[in-house]
């Protein structure tokens, strides 16, 4: 009893004083927190101040043959595709997940669009709609197996990727539809890789959809709910369930998205090289992941920005061109990207230690 | 205390069973206008089963629940959410990566007037920044340094505080608080004992379910005991000691008659 009243008595104490019961002080922060807080609030910082220290330092040593509108525009054409399937992956796993299936579901996606035209005779833009479903409707499989089903992401994805690929060798005959045929009898096909200049700075359109797909992406992420249940997901999804976000439709809707834009990079990788091959873009989940993590989205979801996702690809982009005219080995790019991911991953883990 | 005697929320012969476990056993439940209820019971007497059953999370095999005199059949924590009824988690259910204001506003954003916010889908920031940090500051949580910082980097009782603020904004019927105070330090709790009471003072009942006796004493105006599935008794805290109510609670004593 005796307890209780001193409980009576330290509460109102309490009760009568006006402030200062949970102050909420602003710490101070040295150096080192203040930079921890800036990356932490911004995740696209550290990929930027890579990308132009690359930038600036191979302009240094390699002068006007790096440092030109030509060669820079180059590295975009060069980054684009996996700039657009890199654009996938960030949503991916802004939620946690992970998509291994992305290459598969481009190459597909762009077999598909090739051969419904050249096999079946549908007029071109018809073949490019069915292989852009069709990539959603992998996604959207995707989705479901994971959001349903509560299967890991890394497995649905990892069989989705074989299931994939193996159908499009299956369906494709393993036959590449040659760059002189579609140029000749679908242009539209090709559409991607038209090529456009400003003052020796060559653009394809491949190259603008990447950026406008990164922006329109960043703009949804950031400024509209859909965005904020993204992140909440990614975060924790319990905790968006309860507070009213609606996981399995957010899950959804990332995984068709996804599949849709890997669909969108197989029409623009007909444009890039302007074939339709069933072997090409075997590198691109692995380079997707690359930038994604290089651009300092957690893999733990929930954190990170697409823009990063951008610069990440931009990065390894400027280190390939920029090795290879040096005249370096190109091992020594693959080297330099590998520090960078282990880096990456290591600042990420710094910075979430502000929650701590 | 009481000016008309419709309760906000009553339950009435409660049965819910899992296989053959029943967890709620023919239980009434009733909340109050402008009341703290606790709810306190020994581990597996049920008071988080019949508390589900309330806020929509289970669904009752038997009985009846009335939101102030009229009966509801809830289906989910939604139903229950779209009535006004809030649910303070003892996870918090928060995102620690995403500000105060996002958080406050998850599942239920505001948009934009007008081109953007009907068809670009644009948040209303402005809007929603002020509203948070009005309600904040309301329950004098304002010492918070930005109301865009990160969740995570609150303390565990600014974070327990920004939660309840929430459901503050958002309840217009009542709030459910799961052990608001068992993650937290002497100090925090306080803070969140009197920010209950806040509330209360703005006329939202609580229902406050708690292991911590002297809190439950300090602030609640009636404790619900729960015992075995089902309401033992209600007694109020101003008649009965701690030790009273723990041997209520574990059958080491016989319950009052209740003219209740």
């Amino acid at each position: 009893m005796s307890d209780a009243n001193q409980h009576n008595d330290t509460f109102e104490a309490a009760a009568s004083r006006t402030e200062a019961v949970a102050h909420f002080e602003s710490q101070r922060r040295g150096f080192v927190g203040q930079l921890q807080h800036i990356l932490h609030v911004n995740s696209s910082f550290v990929p930027l101040i890579v990308l132009v220290a690359a930038v600036l330092i191979f302009g240094l040593l390699l002068g006007s043959k790096f440092f030109s509108p030509f060669a820079l525009t180059l590295i975009l054409q060069q980054v684009q595709i996996v700039g657009i399937v890199a654009a996938a992956q960030s949503l991916v796993i802004l939620t946690a997940g992970i998509d291994l299936s992305v290459g598969a579901i481009m190459v597909f996606s762009s077999v598909i669009m090739g051969q419904f035209t050249f096999r079946y005779g549908i007029p071109a833009p018809v073949s490019v709609l069915c292989g852009l479903g069709c990539g959603m409707l992998i996604g959207a499989l995707n989705g479901w197996l994971v959001s349903r089903v509560k299967l890991p992401p890394f497995i649905v994805t990892l069989g989705m990727w074989q299931i994939v690929l193996a159908t499009n060798f299956l369906y494709s005959a393993n036959e590449t539809i040659r760059s002189q045929d579609i140029e000749a009898n679908a242009p539209f096909l090709q559409f991607f890789g038209s090529k456009f200049n400003v003052g020796g700075a060559v653009f394809t359109v491949g190259v603008v959809f990447m950026l406008l797909l990164i922006a329109v992406l960043s703009y949804a992420l950031r400024h509209t709910a859909w965005g904020r249940h993204v992140y909440a997901v990614g975060d924790d999804p319990e905790a968006a369930e309860l507070s009213g976000v609606n996981v399995h439709r957010t899950l959804m809707s990332v995984y068709i998205l996804s599949g849709l834009i890997c669909a969108f990079a197989g029409w623009a990788l007909i444009g890039r090289i302007g074939s339709v091959s069933p072997t090409s873009g075997q590198l691109a989940n692995i380079e997707s992941i690359t930038a994604v993590v290089i651009g300092g989205i957690s893999l733990f979801g929930g954190r990170g920005s697409i823009l990063g996702s951008l610069f990440g690809a931009l990065i390894v982009g400027v280190f390939t061109l920029g090795l290879r005219l040096l005249g370096a080995d190109a091992q020594w790019t693959f080297l330099l990207i590998g520090l960078l991911i282990i880096a990456a991953v290591a600042v990420d883990q710094w910075i979430r230690k502000v929650s701590a | 205390m009481i000016t008309d005697n419709i309760p906000v929320v009553e339950g009435r012969g409660l049965v819910k069973r899992y296989g053959h476990v029943t967890a709620i056993d023919h239980s009434d439940f009733e909340l109050r206008k402008g009341e703290i209820l606790a709810v306190i019971g020994d581990n597996g007497a049920g008071k988080s089963s019949i508390v589900k059953a309330i806020c929509g999370a289970t669904v009752p095999d038997e009985g009846e629940i009335l939101i102030e005199g009229k009966r509801v059949n809830f289906n989910s924590p939604m139903d229950a959410r779209n009535m006004g009824i809030e649910i303070v988690y003892q996870t918090l259910a928060m995102s620690p990566a995403l500000s105060i204001t996002d958080n406050m506003f998850m599942g239920r954003e505001i948009r934009k007037q007008g081109f953007m916010g009907k068809y670009l889908r644009q948040l209303d920031r402005p809007a929603m920044e002020k509203f948070a940090r009005d309600k904040l500051t309301e329950l004098g949580l304002m010492t918070v340094q930005s109301i865009n910082q990160a969740v995570e980097t609150l303390s565990g009782g600014q974070r327990q505080g920004v939660a309840v603020a929430r459901a503050a904004a958002f309840a217009s019927k009542f709030i459910i608080m799961d052990e608001p105070t068992a993650a937290l330090g002497v100090k925090e709790s306080r803070r969140v004992l009197e920010l209950i009471q806040d509330v209360r003072a703005r006329g939202i009942p609580i229902i406050l379910i708690s292991h911590n006796m002297p809190h439950v004493f300090e602030v609640a105006d009636r404790i619900h005991i729960h015992r075995l599935g089902k309401r033992l008794c209600v007694i109020d805290p101003k008649d009965y000691t701690m030790s009273d109510a723990v041997a209520f609670m574990t059958g080491a004593k016989e319950p009052p008659a209740q003219a209740e």
